[in-house]
């Protein structure tokens, strides 16, 4: 379990970076926080010509909130956004998400751009953006350019990021008034990927019927799953447990199969999936509520 | 041919500097070069948590870091801990309440226990399982060791 030998480069801003990426062709690796890729490289499932470690661009760290975003620059700790008091307060979902991904110690050294250039589809990150409708930001050597999070995810640990670009940040909108959220997982142990997890967020008109209605699934598919079906059903109601069970029951139905492995079987998750929407979407109500 | 890096860092108040190939990991640096053996090596993927110590303040997996990320950095290992004969609070507090048997997963927990009580005198329960459960232990049950957190509060309190 140790690393097979690299070169490594250490490049002070982005457009070295990107230089550095397009010299090696696709031998390049970025090293954002390294916690998925370093257990790659130590189990040697990686072999790059050369790491490309972002640590050292300091413009890459930064979170601002303002004007209804949490902004964050992509090589920012997710332990750091998650501490922040103003993420905390304005947008309490981003940190409730955060809080799920992995353990204390991982997110101390796990970058926010990491975990969404990486696009495990295990991960909370990913489900967050598609569920907030997040937007990223790339540079290349052509410019930058910004990618909608419903555009972002291709497949397993795939990106519409290009193999000269570099994610440089992401912008997560915040929740409007009368809007409601919740994240839910369950793992086999606490830090551990989720067998399956749901982000939810409900929105009520005045009338107190549903007006909006995001459910994202993850650790279900090969991306984050939007159960567009289950939002359908349920904007434009006003919510009863019948109706919630009806759209959790949609989401669960409306799943490609989803993995079978050692630790559930693609019935379990499925299952599983339709007990978390239900749960979540409960959360969000009497969050809804009460905002 | 495989090249070389020349990097230097804080470890425990002293300055170290030494070449190392960019694959060594920094628990294996901190262990094989600098003969800092007090870090245990565990999982070596980031899960079990016996190879934490803090960077730049900060609790770590230094089994899934590398020993050139760390590179100008302030690093705490568990030798850093103890004042001569004397042992650290949370120590006196692990030794008092036996909150480890084998010992394997002990210095990482320290090292996280010493993060947090380092950015909050009064953490909640959740904090300290939060903090706890980035680790594997397979004697105690956490039970003494949440104990040993507990009474490690205290006597940083009356210190």
């Amino acid at each position: 379990m140790k690393p097979p030998i690299f070169d490594y480069a250490t490049p002070a801003s982005v457009a070295e970076a990107i230089a550095l990426l397009a010299r090696y062709e696709g031998e390049a690796k970025l090293l954002s926080g390294g916690q998925s890729l370093v257990p790659l490289l130590n189990m040697r499932l990686a072999r790059p010509a050369v790491l490309v470690d972002l640590a050292r661009i300091a413009a890459l760290d930064w979170v601002r909130v303002a004007d209804g975003v949490v902004a964050i620059g992509a090589m920012t700790r997710q332990r750091t956004v998650e501490l922040a008091p103003e993420v905390q307060e304005r947008h309490p979902l981003l940190h409730a998400g955060l809080q799920l991904i992995a353990h204390p110690q991982n997110r101390n050294q796990g970058t926010i751009g990491g975990s969404l250039a990486h696009a495990d589809p295990a991960a909370e990150l990913p489900a967050l953006a598609v569920a907030l409708d997040a937007s990223f930001e790339a540079a290349g050597p052509e410019g930058t350019r910004t990618v909608a999070a419903a555009d972002f995810f291709l497949t397993y640990l795939t990106t519409a990021l290009a193999a000269t670009e570099i994610l440089t940040s992401v912008r997560f909108p915040m929740l409007p008034a009368r809007t409601g959220w919740a994240i839910q997982e369950v793992a086999r142990r606490h830090g551990d990927f989720a067998l399956a997890g749901v982000v939810a967020v409900v929105g009520l008109a005045l009338s107190g019927a549903i007006s909006r209605a995001r459910v994202v699934l993850y650790g279900v598919g090969a991306t984050p799953v939007r159960a567009a079906a289950a939002e359908r059903l349920l904007e434009g109601h006003v919510a009863d447990a019948a109706l919630l069970a009806s759209a959790s029951a949609q989401a669960a139905a409306d799943l490609e199969e989803p993995l079978t492995d050692v630790h559930a079987s693609a019935d379990y998750r499925r299952d599983l999936a339709r007990v978390l929407v239900g749960r979540a979407l409960a959360e969000a109500m009497t969050r809804a509520h009460a905002a | 041919m495989t090249s070389t890096r020349r990097i230097g860092m804080t470890v425990n108040g002293e300055r170290y500097e030494a070449d190392v190939e960019p694959r060594t990991t920094l628990v294996d640096f901190l262990r094989g070069t600098l003969g800092l053996t007090g870090t245990h090596v565990g999982c070596e993927h980031g899960v079990c948590g016996a190879c934490t110590v803090l960077w730049n303040g900060k609790a770590v997996r230094s089994c899934i870091m590398l020993a050139v990320q760390a590179d100008g950095a302030e690093l705490k290992t568990v030798e850093g801990l103890a004042r001569g004969a004397t042992l650290h609070p949370i120590q006196q507090a692990f030794l008092e309440k036996r909150g480890l048997q084998c010992g394997f997963c002990t210095p990482g927990l320290m090292l996280s226990i010493d993060e947090l009580l380092a950015r909050t005198s009064a953490p909640t329960d959740t904090e300290i399982t939060d903090t706890i459960g980035g680790h594997l232990c397979r004697c105690t049950g956490y039970q003494a060791i949440v104990e040993a957190v507990h009474l490690a509060i205290e006597k940083l309190r009356t210190k």
